[in-house]
Order: C-alpha cells, then sequence, then structure tokens
C-alpha cells in the first residue's frame, strides 16, 4: 500500500533497462520500496540493477521479461506479475523508442516500430493492468509521456504523435478511473540525457534522470495529475502550443 | 460498503467476502488505513447501536459494537454512570475502541478499554458467533483487543463502568519548566489523580525542552458541581458546535504562529490552579466542540503521530523531543502522558510515556523525520500507535511489537484463508 506521505511499498517497471526506470527505482526503494518487478526484453540486462536494489534494501527484486510489442503475451504477462507479487502499489510505463525522424520517414516498418512500442504497446499492456488494479481498489499507473507529444515537431514527429496517443490515452484512463482507487499520473519530461538522447545536440532545460526520478517521488506523494520536468517547461509548452503555425514551422526544433 | 443492520447482515458480509477480504468500519476516526480495505468489502458498522442493557447496580452495559461514546456518554452521565475509558473524541464505536484497545488520560490508573470489557461477541471469520471472555478464552480475547479487526467483527460487548455523582470534573493545572520537571511531577503525584496528561510546547528549546502544562483531575462530586451548574450536576446538554471557519489559512501554521499560540497559552496557564470545575465535554473532548478542527492545518491535512517508550526509557523520549523541536516541527497539540501497563497481544500501551502530536503532511523532509524517530522508538523497546499509524516502516513492526508473533499464529489457525483484511494489514505486512 501508499502510506500517508504518498511513498511506494511495491514497483512494477515495464522497461526495466530506462535509464529514467532505473534512477527512479533507486530513488522509490531508497524512500520505501521493498518489492520492485523489472520487466524487459532482455532480463538479463535488468539484472545489474535488480543487485543494486537489493543491496539498497528491497528485499523481493526480480527481473522478468516483457516486449511491449508481443501483444498477445500481455495478459498472462500481467496475471503472473499480479499472482506472482501481491499487490502492486505503482507501476511505471517507461519503455519507449525514440528513433531517427529521417530513418523512419524512410523506412516504414521502422516508423511502426515505433508507434508500436510507444503508443501500441502501452495501449495492449494497460488493459489488463487496470483490471487487477481495479481489483486491488488501490494503485498508480505513471506513464513517461514526453513534451513530444505536445505539439509535433518536424524534428520527432513520427515519436512525437506516439507520444501525443499515449498521453491521450492516459488521461482518458485516469479520468475513467476516477472514483476506483486507481490514479494515472502523466509525466512529460522534456530533453532528458540517457542512452535515449546520446548523441544528439542538448534541447533547453535538459535535465537527467535523477530529476526526472525526484520529479516522480514528488508526484506521487501529491497524488498529482501531471509532471512536467523541469516545471518550467509546462509554461514553456504552454507558449509554444499557442503558437501560430507558420511562426512554429519556422523554429528550428 | 455494506450496512450492518442486525448481526445477520454482518454474517452474511463475512460470508459472502471476495478474494480481497472484508473488515468492520466504526466512526473511521483511525487517522491512517485501518477502517480501509482496498477492493475488498467493508462493514458499516454504525446502524448496529442498541444498548442491549444498562445495570446500574452492578454498573455494567450490554451495548452493541456501533454505538459510539458520544451515545454512551449520554445516554449513562444521567443515570450517574461513566464509560470506563474515553478516548480524545468521543465520535468512535465500541467495536473501534475494542479494534485499538483505546486509552483515555486514567491509563495510568485505570489501563486500556478492553480491561473494562467483560465478555465481547465475536462473529468469527469462519462465520461463527461466539462470546469471548477475557478467563475462559483468553487467547481470543486478547489478539480481539488492539487487534485492529483482524480476529473478526465486534458484535457486541459487556463493559464494566464507573459510578460518577457529576458531568464535572475537578481539574488541577499547573506549569513545568521543563521535560524533567514535567516528568518528575507525574511520578510523584500522577496517583492522586484518575485523569492526568500534560500539554508539550514542542518548539521551547535547549533548557526549556519540555515545558509544559500539567492538566490533571478526577469526577467532581455532586455537591461541587450543584454550585456550579443551575441545570443539576449530572446535565448533559446539547450544545451547538463551532464551526473552524472554511478559509483558515494554512498559514496559520506557521512555526512564528504556532511559537506564538503555544507561548501564550503557556504563559496563559496559571503558575497552579486547584480544583477547577470544567464541564466533560470541555475537559474530555475539546476537539469535538471545533467543527473542522484540522482545517487549521491547511489543505493538505496532518499527520498524527504516537509513540510510547518504556519506563527507563525517558533518554528515547527526550531523544525524540528533541529531534522534533529542532526540526521546528509547528505542533499545536503534543500531549504527553504515563501508561500504566499492556493488555492485548498488540495492544499499543506499554508501561512508560506516551507522546501523541499532529504534524503538518506538509513539513519538509516530514518522511525521514519521522522515520528516525520510529528508529529511535523501536531500539528503546517502544512502538508507534497503529491507529494513527500511516506511514510506519513494516521491518519494524516485530521489534516494536514483540508479541506479534504469538498474534499472528493465533490469527493464522482462526482465519486461515485471510477473509479478514484492512490497509494497514497490506501496509505492514501485519498479519
Ligand atoms: C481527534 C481524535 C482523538 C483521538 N484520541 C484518542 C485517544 O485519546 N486515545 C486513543 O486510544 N485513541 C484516540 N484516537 C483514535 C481512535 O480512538 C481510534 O482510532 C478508534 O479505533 C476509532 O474508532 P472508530 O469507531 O472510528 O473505528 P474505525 O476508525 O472505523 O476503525 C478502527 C479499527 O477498528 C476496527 N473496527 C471498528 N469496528 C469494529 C468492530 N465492530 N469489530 C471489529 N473491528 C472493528 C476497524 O476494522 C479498524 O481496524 C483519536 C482519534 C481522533 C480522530
Ligand atoms: N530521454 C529523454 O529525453 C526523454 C524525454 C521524454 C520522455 N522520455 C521517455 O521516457 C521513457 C524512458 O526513456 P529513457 O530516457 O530512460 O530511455 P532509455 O534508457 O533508452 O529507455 C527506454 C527503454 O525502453 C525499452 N524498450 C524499447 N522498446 C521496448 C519494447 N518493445 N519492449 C520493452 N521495452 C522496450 C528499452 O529497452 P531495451 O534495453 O530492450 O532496448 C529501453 O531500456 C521513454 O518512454 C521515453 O520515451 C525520454
Amino acid at each position: 500500500m501508499r502510506d500517508a506521505v504518498g511513498t511506494v511499498q511495491s514497483l512494477l517497471v515495464l522497461g526495466g533497462t530506462s535509464e529514467i526506470a532505473a534512477a527512479t527505482a533507486r530513488r522509490l526503494v531508497a524512500d520505501r520500496a521493498r518489492r520492485v518487478v523489472l520487466a524487459a526484453r532482455d532480463p538479463a540486462g535488468a539484472e545489474p540493477l535488480a543487485g543494486e536494489l537489493r543491496s539498497a534494501g528491497a528485499t523481493d527484486v526480480e527481473a522478468v521479461r516483457f516486449d511491449a510489442t508481443d501483444f498477445d503475451s500481455h495478459r498472462a504477462f500481467v496475471e503472473e506479475v499480479f499472482d506472482r507479487h501481491g499487490d502492486i502499489d505503482c507501476v511505471l510505463v517507461a519503455f519507449g523508442l525514440l528513433g531517427d525522424q529521417d530513418e523512419l520517414m524512410r523506412d516504414e516498418a521502422a516508423a511502426v516500430g515505433v508507434v508500436q512500442s510507444n503508443y501500441a504497446g502501452a495501449v495492449s499492456v494497460s488493459v489488463p493492468l487496470v483490471e487487477r488494479l481495479r481489483v486491488q481498489g488501490h494503485g498508480t499507473i505513471v506513464y513517461l509521456s514526453s513534451v513530444a507529444g505536445e505539439r509535433a515537431r518536424k524534428s520527432n514527429f513520427v515519436y512525437g504523435s506516439s507520444k501525443a496517443g499515449l498521453d491521450a490515452f492516459a488521461q482518458g484512463l485516469g479520468d475513467a478511473l476516477q472514483g476506483s482507487g486507481v490514479q494515472v499520473m502523466v509525466v512529460r519530461p522534456g530533453f532528458v540525457r540517457t542512452k535515449m538522447t546520446a548523441g544528439l545536440e542538448e534541447a533547453p532545460l535538459a535535465t537527467d534522470a535523477d530529476a526526472v526520478a525526484e520529479a516522480i517521488a514528488t508526484g506521487l506523494r501529491r497524488s498529482a495529475d501531471t509532471v512536467w520536468v523541469p516545471a518550467p517547461l509546462r509554461i514553456v509548452m504552454s507558449a509554444l502550443r499557442h503558437l501560430p503555425r507558420p511562426v512554429f514551422r519556422r523554429l528550428d526544433i | 460498503m455494506v450496512e450492518a443492520r442486525a448481526a445477520d447482515a454482518v454474517a452474511d458480509a463475512v460470508s459472502g467476502a471476495g478474494a480481497r477480504g472484508v473488515l468492520a468500519r466504526g466512526l473511521g476516526r483511525s487517522y491512517g488505513d485501518a477502517a480501509q480495505n482496498a477492493g475488498g468489502r467493508v462493514v458499516d458498522m454504525r446502524s448496529l447501536a442498541a444498548v442491549r442493557e444498562v445495570d446500574a447496580d452492578a454498573g455494567t452495559a450490554v451495548v452493541d459494537a456501533g454505538l459510539s461514546i458520544e451515545q454512551l456518554v449520554r445516554l449513562l452521565v444521567p443515570m450517574g454512570l461513566f464509560p470506563p475509558v474515553v478516548p480524545g473524541t468521543w465520535h468512535v464505536t465500541i467495536g473501534g475502541a475494542i479494534a485499538a484497545d483505546v486509552h483515555g488520560k486514567n491509563h495510568h490508573r485505570d489501563g486500556s478499554f478492553c480491561e473494562h470489557v467483560e465478555w465481547l461477541d465475536l462473529l468469527t471469520p469462519q462465520g461463527q458467533r461466539v462470546r469471548v471472555t477475557r478467563s475462559d478464552d483468553r487467547e481470543l480475547f486478547e489478539a480481539t483487543a488492539g487487534g485492529m479487526g483482524m480476529t473478526g467483527i465486534v458484535l457486541a460487548a459487556r463493559l464494566r463502568l464507573l459510578r460518577v455523582e457529576s458531568a464535572y470534573v475537578a481539574v488541577d493545572r499547573e506549569r513545568a519548566g521543563d521535560l524533567d520537571d514535567a516528568m518528575s511531577r507525574m511520578s510523584e503525584r500522577d496517583d492522586d489523580y484518575r485523569y492526568s496528561v500534560a500539554w508539550i510546547d514542542c518548539l521551547a528549546r535547549g533548557g526549556r525542552l519540555g515545558r509544559s502544562v500539567l492538566i490533571r483531575g478526577d469526577h467532581a462530586d455532586a455537591g461541587a458541581a450543584q454550585r456550579s451548574s443551575s441545570n443539576g450536576a449530572l446535565a448533559f446538554p446539547g450544545g451547538a458546535r463551532l464551526a473552524a471557519p472554511p478559509w483558515t489559512p494554512s498559514g496559520l501554521l506557521r512555526r512564528s504562529t504556532v511559537r506564538l499560540f503555544n507561548e501564550a497559552y503557556y504563559r496563559a496557564a496559571p503558575a497552579r490552579e486547584v480544583g477547577r470545575l470544567e464541564h466533560m465535554r470541555s475537559f474530555f473532548w475539546p476537539l469535538d466542540s471545533v467543527r473542522n478542527w484540522n482545517r487549521i492545518y491547511g489543505p493538505s491535512g496532518f499527520l498524527q503521530y504516537q509513540l510510547v517508550v518504556p519506563q527507563g526509557r525517558e533518554d528515547a523520549l527526550r531523544g525524540a523531543l528533541e529531534r522534533l523541536s529542532d526540526a521546528g516541527c509547528p505542533s499545536f497539540l503534543a500531549v504527553l502522558k504515563r501508561f500504566g501497563g499492556q493488555n492485548g497481544l498488540i495492544s499499543f500501551p506499554l508501561e512508560g510515556w506516551t507522546l501523541a502530536l499532529d504534524v503538518p503532511a506538509a513539513l519538509p523532509g516530514l518522511s525521514r523525520l519521522l522515520d528516525g524517530l520510529d528508529e529511535l522508538v523501536a531500539e528503546a523497546g517502544g512502538r508507534v500507535y497503529l491507529a494513527k499509524d500511516s506511514r510506519l516502516r513494516p521491518e519494524l513492526l516485530p521489534a516494536m511489537y514483540p508479541r506479534l508473533s504469538e498474534w499472528r499464529a493465533i490469527v493464522e489457525r482462526l482465519d486461515p484463508a485471510g477473509v479478514m483484511r484492512s490497509d494497514l494489514a497490506r501496509r505492514l505486512d501485519l498479519r
């Protein structure tokens, strides 16, 4: 159960090798989380983090196989996690692919791959997930959306559109779950220095995974619906959203 | 949520509980998640509130578990009787008082609520209705007293009552300059009083750490009360409630404000005052006459923290107070009191000193501060109160409640399928 100060006792990470997820898991274990399930395409890749979390005090940590685009496996995957580990206080939906915009526009299969993991994968796993969370009557799903979904940009609109879809889904889901005890938190980071963005030119207000983790922990404590990282991005994006198309188009972003 | 219109409805609710189990709820006055059961069934006990019998000669009453202390007090006082133990709010049910084995200002003398329960009727997790007495079913009685609802649903109980001559309390007040002063005054003279607490100024530091106002008294006799009330000594007027203003700004709880308030309260208390008559309502339940009193803590609310450390570990209490005052933790209500012995297997009271306080949930660094206090308390052989807990680290529970394993074994035998469930139990791996 999440306690009165919002600290989480059990955590399921989808995308257990993500750097943002790793920082968040470390942060939550430092607080109080004791049971952690790291679900990743390559569970062996999540083992070092699992070991680290164990030595930080988590008592029950397991790395399991999960592929966001293997839709048919999602229901059984969710059932198994809940049956084996009991109540889950927080689910972090962290998997995602950025892709290279130019390349994606030359390779439709790759473009669909981005959409399938970031959007369709999230929707697919959420359906059985929500079913189980409704039954337990509590828990928070944290979706890693992105500022890229706020307004499509010519530099990354395949990724951006997939996050826009995810973001809309998560918002609607949060509203639909009102009163069920289950909550949804949408996290919209800007540029975060992780392996996803390695080699890219930093955007203004760039931040790192630990800052996102901290913002997620604070958001959980406050039961926030939406979290921007860093916080001023909310204002920036609101301005960008209202910029007329002809002006926006000329921006080099 | 199922309403308990009759004992049969409770039985149906228990036998039809699903995988997420079932839990009784009284008036929901436990501060944390003790009366919640996410995804499962909750039985609202409030309508099971009959008074079955009052035996004025024997000084006993048989009441349903959903009856509130308020209802009981209003009924009994005009008859010259009073519940043996009352907590700081009268909006609690008999079932809640048993499940948390509540304590009052008289714990040092009279012990906790369940010491005055002759028997209780329990609907067990397996659906049997059993009468549990302390002598014949010692195990089950001690597991139910303070057992936070995990042994089944209490349907009714027979209580031993206290005789009173009036609805007034004769109260002595005196100031204590620091913690040692307060503790030694309490140790020396507490036994002369049925009721005794000290209000502590948590913001006082250094040499004034623990400065407090001692408030002690006993039920006033009829003669004294007659002189001060035109309505008769046992009168219990209804009385409208003052409302805390809805706009009470959260700034009210700024440290400087609390400092001023605490200073004024301390100064306003007489250095010594003897035998002042106070009506029961303001003596026992001052907060109940301020509706929404918790608003003074602002929209983010507050946590209640209550610890007890054993006799002989006064150093740990001092340590806890030092940390609170160093953190500048603003608290209007910090109460120190002496406890007598333990009752149920996982009842909170323990012979020693208890400190209860409200802390604003928005206080920065609050989690770490309280985690640190938990460790200090556990190390000293003390514990925190489950009925008020909302954030304890589960690992500390066995150290705090050394008889937990005995209790768990009983509950496991009684309820192997895990029918009785609560969020508190889930969060703390209680059972
Ligand atoms: C302002 C304030 C002051 C307080 N002061 C004190 C104090 O001085 N001393 C003290 O000891 N406590 C104090 N408390 C705590 C309070 O007395 C306890 O939390 C008490 O249990 C609340 O009773 P309730 O009827 O509201 O029970 P709830 O909060 O509804 O439930 C509390 C627990 O009791 C169980 N329960 C309720 N009814 C039954 C039943 N029929 N059968 C089995 N289990 C049942 C529930 O499952 C739950 O575990 C105070 C609380 C407040 C808000
Ligand atoms: N970094 C940023 O600037 C930024 C900004 C805003 C939002 N975000 C979002 O934050 C989340 C975490 O990103 P990050 O920065 O931590 O990047 P990251 O370290 O690259 O993490 C993304 C993870 O997603 C996993 N993944 C990709 N496809 C998957 C699939 N089909 N099934 C299962 N897992 C899959 C990857 O696992 P493998 O190890 O198997 O490849 C990878 O570990 C992502 O959703 C990202 O879109 C990031």
